[in-house]
């Protein structure tokens, strides 16, 4: 039992780490911002909490948990917002997002 | 538990993996011509650096690297760049010549002086050898500060970090006498038109709310566990303008410099810096040399405290007080330093494209 939590723990790590890398891969190969943002998310949120959960645990229960806690929940309330706001700032600047040829959001966004 | 290859040295791995992506980066920065990119890679480069140094066992310095250089400086460049176009000019082969020249010269010559560096952790390197390993040894008992880069910082070194109090205080005058304290922005005349302030970023608002209290609580944190871990009032005094500026930027500067003038936040600039002095005055005053916390209560007063509310043993009470109010004085100039400079760039961007010639 002792042994199983570090090696579950790595694992859920590595885990993360690909989910970074799938983002970052989204992010080269993704054609607009919406899309990109949409990968960027996966390595924020989904990326970095699999990556602190998997330290929590090779570390076991002790006060680093609580600080890898906390530093769990600052991603999961900035990282969302920032993907909001850039998608936001990119939408009321008229950016049209490129849904395979379907552009009917560029008239309701140039208009601001 | 290890089976690791023969030979395979981690540290060594990471720090590779870590210069790569500096060289990735500076190539970068010197590649793009759009300055806001220039500006967010060099935030990376920053957090970068702060992890290399986190690796060579440096927490105080990481930290300081990401909240300075990651954290603030970005966000002053930002405010800075409003002021620009945002671009880089395109120029000619002909006038590249001797920016190339000045530039490679200077990395030729700061690589020639690499060579003489000793090698990492040498203990028989000036620098570790005589007065740092004094230092090491002496701070425990004389200044009874468990970290001691607080110790050597705020106590041995006292002096040293007055000045550097005083270097940033003199940063914060220079970017007001050029660009302003960015007071105009308050002005009637600069005021946005309603329903052009960001009104849609409802989601933006609402974290904000949340966050700016608990980054001052982080930055108070920062502040007071700076005598037992990393941190200090470096530190702490930029996470408390990040707080700031983060309210300017999504709120929108009037409302920020309506809760915290503008007037305030110099006047706050000068007081850290009197407090600093202060306090080696004071101890002047109590018979010691200037900074001596030793010195900062009469003994006197120290015969007053009680024995049972200290317990036995040696104390070092003149050393934590002083070193509470040094670093005191230290969060407070660079807060208002950091808020003064963030104030005179973006308040001056306010004017220029709200209020053009009101001045």
């Amino acid at each position: 039992m002792a042994d199983v939590l570090p090696v579950a723990g790595g694992g859920i790590a590595i885990a993360g780490a690909m989910l970074v890398l799938i983002g970052a891969l989204g992010m080269l190969r993704f054609p607009d911002v919406y899309t990109r943002i949409h990968a960027a998310g996966i390595t924020d949120t989904g990326g970095a909490s699999l990556m602190l959960l998997g330290l929590g645990l090779i570390s076991g229960l002790s006060a680093v948990t609580l600080k890898l806690a906390v530093i769990w929940i600052f991603i999961l309330l900035t990282s969302p917002v920032a993907g909001n706001a850039v998608a936001n700032a990119a939408f009321s600047s008229g950016h049209a997002p490129w849904i395979g040829g379907f552009r009917i959001m560029r008239e309701s966004g140039r208009k601001s | 538990m290890t089976s690791l290859p023969a030979g395979f040295d981690a540290n060594l791995s990471i720090n590779l993996a870590l210069l790569v992506m500096l060289v990735v980066l500076v190539t970068a920065i010197a590649w793009t011509r759009s300055l806001l990119a220039a500006i967010l890679l060099l935030g990376v480069y920053s957090l970068i650096v702060a992890a290399w140094f986190v690796v060579m066992d440096a927490p105080d310095v990481a930290f300081t690297e990401a909240a300075v250089g990651a954290g603030v400086s970005t966000l002053i460049l930002l405010g800075a760049i409003l002021l620009t176009r945002g671009e880089t000019e395109r120029s000619t082969w002909r006038s590249s010549i001797l920016p190339a020249v000045v530039a490679v010269s200077t990395g030729a010559q700061l690589v020639y002086a690499a060579l003489d560096l000793t090698s990492f952790g040498n203990p028989v390197s000036p620098a570790n050898a005589y007065v740092g390993r004094i230092y090491l040894e002496v701070a425990p008992e004389e200044t009874g500060a468990p970290n001691v880069v607080t110790a050597v910082l705020a106590s041995l070194r006292g002096f040293d970090t007055m000045g550097e109090t005083i270097v940033i205080f003199a940063a914060g005058i220079g970017v007001a006498l050029m660009l302003g304290f960015g007071e105009h922005a308050l002005s009637e005349v600069s005021a946005p038109p309603p329903g052009t302030d960001g009104e849609h970023h409802v989601v933006l608002r609402v974290a904000a709310k949340l966050l700016i209290p608990l980054i001052a609580l982080y930055a108070f944190y920062v502040q007071f566990h700076g005598d037992l871990g990393p941190g200090g009032g470096f530190q702490a005094g930029v996470i408390l303008a990040v707080a700031v500026i983060l309210h300017a930027l999504v709120f929108g500067l009037r409302e920020t410099m309506g809760a915290i003038r503008p007037g305030l936040v110099r006047r706050i600039a000068a007081l850290g810096v009197l407090v600093y002095a202060g306090t080696g005055i004071v101890s002047i005053a109590n018979g010691g040399d200037f900074l001596d916390y030793d010195r900062l209560f009469a003994r006197a007063i120290e015969a007053q405290i009680p024995e049972w509310l200290l317990g036995p043993g040696e104390h070092h009470w003149g050393q934590h007080f002083g070193i509470f109010l040094v670093e005191l004085g230290v969060l407070l100039t660079v807060f208002a330093t950091m808020v003064t400079i963030f104030f005179g760039f973006a308040g001056r961007s306010v004017g220029a494209s709200a209020g053009r010639g009101t001045r």
